[in-house]
């Protein structure tokens, strides 16, 4: 550093020279390995920052004002801006109604998924026959559309005529937990089989070795997949509205998703559906930002 | 276990310790779970192929006999949903293409590349967080802006004038453009965890060889990165394949000539007269189809991809 500083200076009180230093450190710098592999990931890092975060800001302003309806685009004139919309989703019991909805599918959901995926994750682990095989079945239902799947659990319903709540709790854990084995999966593949072994050698019973031994060190996967499973249900949308066809829901499954996206698109109430989309935001950031300082600590990022 | 071990005249006690418990009920287990992931798809297949009658008269489990079988469904499913199948292939393969591009790019100018550490890894967390928002908090910017702001069929007037192209398509491309954008994350993602496990040598040999950035890239990265690009041009096509908030936000109605599969298949078979399953079941297998085609194929890499996610 210092050498550097030295030249620095040196070039400078040489007069002329100062320009053509100038014009040296130009092509260092072009040449240096941030100038050439800007364009690599600056292209894609814009283009992404544009449509997350460019959105972010544009939504949080569009939420500060009154638009609604079909008109030319929101009004941001400083006089129209206030916190209005946000003092009416607090007003709003069906707000509440449908954040208690949220938490409810987000515990209920994420829970039986994570231990029905540990579980059939266990299972295939002890080594038995044609694993990859009954691994791809039980994946299976993660490769199809929810709009797919909710025409098949539709049709369930329509045999059945049993609970709506059951079934679409049913049919969420279906699609899902395929994808908490694999999870779990990766997770107890990189654990070594000496450590199973030598509780076995212990006198340890399989259940045992498993849940004192084994089951311990799956704390991040159990991690990873609980925050890409409570990310999923909350916003889940795609499949409520495919089991009922419509934007308006019955009343127990409407959930904080469900309503910002019938509040802007059946409602047109823009800067009403933009308030509770960042209500919707700020809920998702609080287990996205602990979950990457998380990693980060781990070393895993 | 084998019969010459077993006494001929034992009783069946005398064979019952010999039996593994454990395996009979890991066996059974896996069976039942077997049958609980295969049961909705098995009785979609069956009922695609029952006439109306047969749909109402048999179980949804039985497989349709005699009379009661028949194609006419998947003909009107295919006949609805050609229009919003071919929409959703020129959708769906450039956007994958151009996402799997980018997302190798980002991935390389952030792991392979050092321009400082620091500055690097608030770049990295940017696009992580970009993976995990939910898209709800930017759908109200997305259409204001595809509407207002930059509206592609105005834009691109002239483009209308060509026989095979409709004024509706103009929003089967700025829906192409936004799965490309939201894309990028993820496909970076799994791009990054995939380049930290190359070993640094090969890029050092070629840095040390003299090789600038764009070579690295070109000759000894993208070459090293095939078996990744299946991964995650899979996974990224299977996503935007089965996507439907977005197509049902930009284009909005099931009928729309740029509909997308998933948008049509929404809205099939319902009239006053109630919903016809079978048509909608034939549909809903039609639609997943190319994913389906890809999972029989390539479910190996479907599973690395998720499980690479995080």
């Amino acid at each position: 550093m210092a050498g550097s500083r030295d030249t620095v200076s040196e070039s400078q009180n040489v007069g002329t020279g100062a320009e053509r230093d100038w014009q040296t450190r130009l092509e260092v710098f072009s040449k240096s390995d941030f100038a050439r592999s800007f364009p690599y990931w600056f292209v894609p890092f814009s283009i992404m920052g544009l449509g997350v975060y460019g959105g972010i800001g544009y939504n949080t302003l569009i939420s500060l004002t009154d638009y609604e309806g079909f008109n030319e685009g929101p009004d941001f004139s400083p006089g129209n801006l206030d916190l209005e919309m946000y003092v009416q989703t607090v007003n709003d019991p069906w707000v509440w109604t449908t954040s208690k909805n949220t938490f409810v599918l987000l515990i209920v959901f994420t829970t039986v998924t994570m231990v029905l995926g540990l579980f059939l994750a266990v299972m295939l682990d002890r080594g038995i026959r044609y694993k990859e095989k009954i691994q791809t079945i039980y994946l299976l239902p993660m490769a199809l559309s929810f709009v797919v799947t909710a025409q098949f659990w539709l049709w369930m319903y329509n045999v059945n005529n049993g609970l709506i709540n059951l079934l679409l709790g049913a049919a969420l854990i279906w699609q899902f937990s395929g994808y908490a084995m694999v999870v779990f999966l990766a997770g107890l593949q990189s654990i070594p089989d000496d450590q199973f072994e030598a509780a076995q050698v212990d006198g340890a019973s399989v259940l045992r070795t498993y849940w004192r031994v084994i089951i311990p060190q799956l704390k991040s996967s159990s991690v990873s997949a609980a925050v890409v499973l409570v990310i999923f249900a909350l916003k889940a949308f795609t499949f409520l509205f495919s089991m009922f066809g419509q934007y308006r829901v019955p009343k127990g499954t409407d959930i904080l998703a469900t309503l910002m996206v019938r509040e802007a698109f059946k409602l047109q109430n823009w800067a009403y559906a933009a308030a509770i989309a960042t209500i919707l935001l700020l809920m998702a950031l609080a287990v996205i930002a602990p979950y990457l300082h998380y990693q980060h600590k781990q070393g895993s990022l | 276990m084998s019969k010459a071990t077993r006494p001929a005249d034992g009783s069946f006690a005398d064979v019952l310790p010999e039996l593994d418990y454990w395996k009979i009920g890991l066996s059974l287990v896996i069976t039942f779970f077997f049958a609980f992931f295969l049961a909705p798809i098995w009785t979609g297949i069956v009922t695609s192929f029952k006439t109306s009658g047969a749909v109402t008269a048999t179980t949804p489990l039985t497989p349709p006999l005699g009379d009661g079988f028949t194609v006419e469904k998947w003909a009107r499913a295919i006949d609805h949903l050609s229009t919003g199948f071919v929409n959703s292939l020129i959708m769906t393969i450039p956007s994958t293409i151009a996402t799997v591009f980018l997302g190798s790019t980002a991935a390389y100018g952030l792991t392979l590349v050092d321009w400082g550490k620091r500055a690097q890894f608030a770049v990295l967390i940017l696009f992580l967080v970009g993976i995990f928002i939910p898209y709800q908090a930017v759908l109200v910017p997305l259409s204001d802006f595809w509407i207002n702001i930059v509206p592609l069929a105005e834009v691109l007037a002239p483009v209308w004038e060509l026989s095979f192209m409709e004024y509706a398509h103009a929003r089967l491309l700025s829906l192409t453009i936004t799965h490309i954008v939201y894309g990028i994350p993820l496909c970076m993602l799994l791009f990054r965890g995939y380049y930290l496990t190359l070993s640094d040598e090969l890029v050092e040999a070629a840095k040390i060889d003299g090789a600038s950035i764009t070579t690295i890239y070109r000759r000894v990265v993208l070459p090293l990165s095939k078996p990744m690009v299946g991964v995650v041009f899979i996974y990224q096509f299977t996503a935007i394949w089965n996507e439907f908030l977005f197509s049902l936000t930009l284009i909005g109605s099931s009928s729309s000539p740029a509909a997308t599969v998933t948008l049509v298949l929404s809205g099939l078979g319902t009239d006053l007269s109630g919903i016809d399953f079978g048509l909608r079941m034939a549909g809903a297998l039609f639609a997943a189809l190319p994913t389906l085609i890809i999972y029989a194929f390539f479910a190996e890499e479907f599973a690395q991809g998720l499980a690479a996610e995080n």
